[in-house]
């Protein structure tokens, strides 16, 4: 059994565990927040590291052959997956160390977040779908208690309708694992992927596909299932926010993405779609609710239902360029989310306001978090030099090569009106003349560099990455390559 | 046997998407709970119902001769109510929680997270600064 494997599951459950034995000392949880989450970050970088110079890496969990026993699975996707999500989870650390209130840090803060990070890699490393189940309900239970610590009134009105939805999301998957089940007899991906002819003859594929795609859809935010997430994703405190945002989603697409290129390679009936249709809806709706948006938490939260949509569409076309970008939006579209929300918290702390009109003066008071916002800003929008850019021209290079000139038409549409929507925010809130009273923040200049390095460390990244593209799309390509021929995989797996 | 646990199954998808339609927050959560019990009555057909012998291997043997009833549903729904009971916990907290604060349990009237007017059309500041 391979233990670099087990490491990105096990040490977010190691720190969250001491984390709550030392529930007494602010210090020792907030050091071990710290050293957990950049102990999680040396982990998947030698994961990583080992999955590019080695190819796939398995672990049969226990020594149970392949398909009896729980394997957990690492390739490119997975591997970057797990590498890029510990780097925004050592920023959310930092950026916590200031942004948390005592209260939250008390009552569980750092064991949550990193029993969230456990699940989180749990679902991205597992090669087994009722395992996978498991890691969904594991980080959707730490972030359920996330959303409402605090116990403020909306907090708790916004976990009832993220809860709730998310409970018939969970119930969806299930059912689609029981159909599953019953058909192949076997819980393995890779097993399951060797037998799919049994589905298509009892004619379920179409069925089982849909079950899974309103499953992960839900928990993706895809039209017409997005709803719960702008009505709770700006409630929680910026750090909470920030890493729903980052992570949780990208979670749901990349089930998404596993399940839709191993199992349903080359879906029958109207899988396909209905997926760009769901895509190009995602896209629009997301972008549209973000421009009619004041408050500045919710705007961003509707971006990220609009950021899925170039996903989705990009898996919509079942071809590798198509991957290739959905892929390499993925990787980029973490950290940009998660230093989005990082400084939607700054904006409020030093406004004291959390709507985008009555901000105002950032750019005079704050340059540098005015320009650390541009970088994220204008990825997402999809200029260049930033990395959203090449996201972006790969997925409409995929899309005119395979035809699709439609949605690739309101992929760029939207791409204008998601540009409209941050030159907004930078208008008002950052370039638009200050108020008289000048910012509310009372942080010192060192409290406020705790907050500020986080969200300059990721825009320095992203700045690198856009510039520099090449590694990470080839890592991109690579996973794409693995998804679109799986036989790789299941040779890994089933040995 | 398949086919009335087929249709039980199927009664109680549909009772509980009933209730999940509803605006009562308690009703909700009873549809949840039904919700979760459809589904572990699926998983249990889909692994065959077999009126035969416990799969335990008997002593002096290294397999089970002839047919034995599946144990793999069995551990798949174990799992499946463990996590649904402790979900259903939390969310009944949540629930009454959230009455406490709103006094309400309409579905409806949960707008304290909501903006007072959420979409920007008419305010004057909606163009860009020169």
């Amino acid at each position: 059994m391979k233990v670099l494997l087990v490491l990105p599951v096990l040490i977010p459950a190691v720190t969250g565990i001491l984390t709550l034995l030392l529930r007494r000392s602010r210090f020792a949880q907030r050091a071990l927040s710290v050293l957990g989450a950049v102990a999680l970050l040396g982990a998947s970088s030698a994961v990583l590291w080992t999955v590019q110079t080695n190819g796939i890496q398995v672990a049969q969990m226990g020594n149970w052959a392949a398909p009896f026993g729980i394997t957990l699975v690492a390739d490119s996707f997975s591997a970057g997956l797990i590498t890029i999500s510990a780097f925004v989870a050592v920023a959310v650390a930092v950026y916590a160390l200031r942004g948390m209130d005592v209260e939250r840090e008390f009552f569980g803060f750092h064991t949550l977040f990193h029993l969230l990070m456990m699940g989180i890699n749990g679902a991205f490393i597992t090669g087994d779908l009722f395992n996978m189940y498991v890691w969904f309900e594991v980080l959707l239970i730490a972030s359920f208690v996330l959303l409402v610590l605090g116990n403020e009134e909306k907090q708790l009105e916004g976990a009832v309708k993220y809860v709730g939805i998310n409970l018939v999301a969970s119930v969806s998957f299930l059912t689609a694992i029981g159909l599953l089940y019953g058909f192949t007899g076997s819980l393995n991906f890779a097993d399951i992927a060797t037998s799919m002819g049994n589905i298509q003859e009892a004619g379920l594929e179409a069925t089982i596909a849909a079950l899974f795609l309103v499953g992960f859809g839900i928990k993706a935010g895809l039209f017409p299932l997005y709803f719960w997430l702008p009505a709770s994703y700006h409630t929680p405190p910026a750090p909470v926010a920030a890493i729903f945002a980052g992570l949780l989603t990208k979670v749901g697409v990349y089930s998404l993405i596993r399940i839709f290129t191993l199992l349903f390679p080359d879906p029958t009936g109207y899988t396909k779609t209905l997926l760009l249709v769901v895509a190009g809806a995602t896209m629009v709706i997301g972008v549209l609710g973000a421009l009619t948006e004041r408050n500045v938490n919710r705007l961003l939260a509707f971006l990220v239902i609009s950021a899925m949509g170039y996903v989705v569409m990009g898996l919509g076309f079942f071809t590798t360029l198509g991957l290739a970008g959905a892929v390499f939006y993925i990787f980029q579209d973490i950290p940009v989310k998660a230093s989005l929300f990082l400084i939607g918290g700054v904006m409020e702390r030093e406004t004291g306001t959390t709507e985008v009109g009555k901000m105002g003066g950032l750019y005079m008071h704050r340059p540098l978090l005015a320009l650390s916002f541009i970088v994220p800003a204008f990825s997402l929008a999809g200029f260049p030099p930033f990395p959203g850019f090449w996201g972006k021209l790969t997925l409409v290079q995929a899309g005119l090569a395979t035809e699709n000139y439609l949605i690739v038409a309101i992929a760029l549409l939207v791409g204008v009106l998601t540009l409209l929507v941050v030159a907004q925010v930078w208008a008002r809130a950052f370039w638009s003349p200050a108020r008289e009273e000048g910012l509310v923040s009372t942080d010192s200049p060192l409290q406020r560099s705790v907050l500020q390095a986080p969200i300059v460390v990721i825009g320095v990244a992203l700045l690198a990455v856009g510039l520099y593209a090449q590694p990470l799309f080839d890592l991109a390509q690579q996973a794409a390559d693995n998804l679109t021929n799986t036989a790789p995989y299941i040779q890994a797996v089933l040995g | 046997m398949e086919l009335i646990l087929a249709v039980v199954s199927g009664t109680l998808f549909a009772a509980s998407f009933y209730l999940l339609l509803r605006r009562n927050l308690l009703r909700f959560v009873i549809g949840i709970i039904i919700l979760g019990n459809a589904v572990n009555l699926l998983i249990f057909t889909m692994g065959r119902l077999t009126r035969e012998v416990p799969p335990v291997i008997p002593y002096g043997q290294k397999v089970i001769e002839g047919a034995y009833a599946n144990p793999l549903p069995q551990a798949l729904i174990l799992t499946a109510i463990v996590i649904s009971f402790g979900l259903l916990a939390f969310t009944l907290v949540l629930v009454y929680r959230n009455y406490t604060v709103s006094r309400t349990i309409d579905a409806d009237r949960l707008t304290a997270s909501e903006p007072e007017q959420d979409v920007d059309l008419h305010t004057q500041k909606k163009r860009l600064p020169a």
